[in-house]
């Protein structure tokens, strides 16, 4: 039952990275494989800001938005707007800057547990939309197996960018919540249902964003027709802008909850992407449900393992892979064929 | 000259291949101007890149304005439509969502898109009855209006239609050219592509006639429709 419970909970915040991953294939095609390293990202600064250390992250932060603005003002500058450098500046300079600016001043202070989240959340959020624009926007057209080799290269170079800002050091931060609920002779710590708290909001708040906002729609749009999308007026990349946005809300959100949890280091969040994506996988990837209760599947399963055998724990998620493929590749080949014609 | 859109000299390859070599074609404010041609002659290579979907050569000016560096967004936010050969529909998101996104360009005005809904549904009912339903699903009648409907809600100044008749029943097809007289009427320019010939020229106040990428004949609509090398390709015959 504990094991059951382990399982739902780890499963939960490998749910909401898997809906993260699927929500930014789904508008732009691109496999974010460094969308894992967010959630270590999160988890270690906030564990930094309660220790009142500066967080690495801000100067990733400004890294990420110096080189975004400069493939932005380039662009500009060659299709000739230069008119548009102002907004660029406020965009993808000042926007970033002011999380950044905010956790710089804040970290020798005894503030309250609230705002450390919040601002650690703040910083975590520009990453994902900065890193579309330097590394993803520019190739937006390209094949989905193009996007993958960048976005595995991506992932790279912020391994070793993120090891000089965090240093090697893992960390943890403190539980949201101490509290402990027997239900029953079940005993729940606060922190688990939160966590699955987290995931059944987020499920929920992303249905209601897709099913009834105008920009949750056009994200849709742009997900099934790029070009039925431009020709009514949606710009993809402003759609790609978004859904990075959000699954960089989600990452965050799964750093802050899986953070107490497990000691993350700066490179820990791969492993815990790869398992959403396998989770996504199972899912089919192009299906939100799909991906969460693939999500929680892994969870589940790793958790089993874990307790038989710890060392194998990692090895059976992924030889768990294969089977699921074969079998989805068996019931529905075709549709899956059909969907790659579409992309 | 009050033309709202002119196009000087376009040319449109696809790689080394010129799909369009150099088309000039006008058309005033208010009125229907038909391009029609047999298949392959680059009606829809030259609709795409009058759209901003393909890149060209030589000048396209719009309400004044050259083009040029313009993107298709910033195009359709100019009131410049396409509804494109392919139609481009949402497919897994219902009829109603299309159309609200076919309002895109007029999101931030409620009136207008309420307006746009009324005036959709009116002109076609039946996609009133099938609001709820996937784009996917329609029929393909069904879906040329859904196509329509969704560039109409973004209240166009300039209405590129490409093969709006295409594949439809001949009840449907008068339909849709009463709509699209209909809608001159309200102050809409039309650049209409057609394989329909003659319905086109009927309805249309000036014709191009293209054929592998040039303009080979052009004049008023109704004395091409009298024009006997007209009537013999593309009206199949006399009358
Ligand atoms: N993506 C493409 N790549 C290469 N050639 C193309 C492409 N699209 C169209 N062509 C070629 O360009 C020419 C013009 O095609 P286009 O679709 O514009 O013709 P059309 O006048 O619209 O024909 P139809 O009446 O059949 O719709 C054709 O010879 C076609 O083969
Ligand atoms: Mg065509």
């Amino acid at each position: 039952m504990l094991l059951a419970q382990d399982g739902i909970a780890t499963g939960a915040i490998y749910a909401l990275v898997a809906l993260g991953i699927v929500l930014v294939f789904l508008v732009t095609r691109v496999i974010f494989v460094p969308f894992g390293d967010l959630v270590a990202y999160a988890s270690l600064s906030l564990a930094a800001l309660e220790e009142n250390r500066r967080p690495g992250l801000i100067w990733l932060v400004l890294l990420l938005a110096g080189l975004a603005f400069l493939t932005e003002a380039l662009t500009l500058l060659r299709a000739g707007h230069a008119r548009l450098l102002p907004r660029a500046v406020l965009l993808y300079l000042l926007l970033p800057a002011l999380p950044c600016a905010v956790a710089y001043v804040i970290t020798p202070m005894d503030v309250p547990d609230l705002l450390r989240i919040v601002v650690t959340l703040a910083l975590v959020l520009p990453t994902a939309p900065l890193l579309y624009r330097i590394a993803f926007r520019p190739i937006a057209d390209a094949p989905v197996l193009v996007l993958l080799i960048v976005a595995v290269v991506v992932h790279f170079a912020m391994t070793g960018i993120a090891l000089l800002c965090f240093g090697p050091e893992g960390a943890r931060p403190r539980p949201l919540t101490g509290a402990i609920f027997e239900i029953g002779d079940i005993i729940v710590s606060g922190q688990t249902l939160l966590m699955l708290g987290a995931a059944v909001a987020a499920s929920i708040g992303l249905l209601v964003f897709f099913a009834r906002t105008l920009t949750g729609r056009a994200l849709r749009a742009t997900a099934i027709n790029r070009v039925g999308a431009r020709i009514v007026g949606i710009r993809p990349g402003e759609a790609g802008t978004t859904a990075f946005l959000l699954a960089a809300l989600l990452a965050g959100l799964s750093g802050l909850l899986i953070g107490p949890v497990t000691t993350l280091v700066y490179d820990s969040g791969f492993v815990i992407g790869l398992k959403s994506f396998v989770g996504a996988i199972i899912g089919g990837l192009v299906s939100y449900p799909g991906a969460a209760l693939g999500a929680v599947a892994i969870g589940l399963l790793e958790s089993f393992t874990a307790f038989y055998d710890s060392a194998f724990k990692e090895v059976v998620v992924f030889a768990g892979l294969v089977p699921v493929l074969i079998i989805r590749s068996l019931l529905q080949g075709q549709a899956v064929e059909d969907a790659e014609e579409e992309l | 000259m009050s033309a709202l859109l002119e196009a000087r000299d376009v040319h449109v390859a696809y790689g080394r291949v010129e799909a369009v070599r150099g088309v000039s074609l006008s058309l005033p404010a208010g009125q229907i101007v038909t391009v029609i041609g047999p298949n392959g002659a680059g009606k829809t290579t030259l609709l795409a890149a009058l759209a901003g979907l393909l890149p060209s050569r030589g000048q396209v000016i719009y309400d004044g304005r050259d083009l040029a560096g313009t993107d298709v967004e910033d195009r359709v936010e100019a009131g410049l439509c396409l509804v494109p050969e392919s139609r481009e529909l949402f497919a897994d998101m219902s009829v109603e969502d299309n159309l609200l996104l076919g309002g895109w360009r007029m999101r931030r005005d409620k009136a207008a898109i309420a307006s746009g809904f009324a005036e959709v549904y009116e002109r076609f009912p039946r996609l009133a009855e099938r609001r709820r339903q996937l784009a996917g699903t329609l029929s393909g009648g069904e879906r040329q209006m859904l196509a329509l409907g969704r560039a109409l809600m973004g209240k166009p100044r300039l209405l590129m239609l490409d093969e709006p008749s295409l594949g439809l029943a001949p009840l449907i097809v008068r339909e849709i050219f009463h709509t699209i007289a209909d809608l001159r009427g309200t102050g809409v320019s039309i650049l209409l592509v057609e394989q329909n010939a003659r319905a086109a020229l009927e309805s249309a106040d000036y014709g191009y006639v293209l054929e592998t990428g040039e303009i080979t004949l052009s004049g008023p609509a109704d004395e091409l429709l009298h024009d006997p090398r007209v009537a013999a390709t593309y009206l199949g015959g006399h009358t």
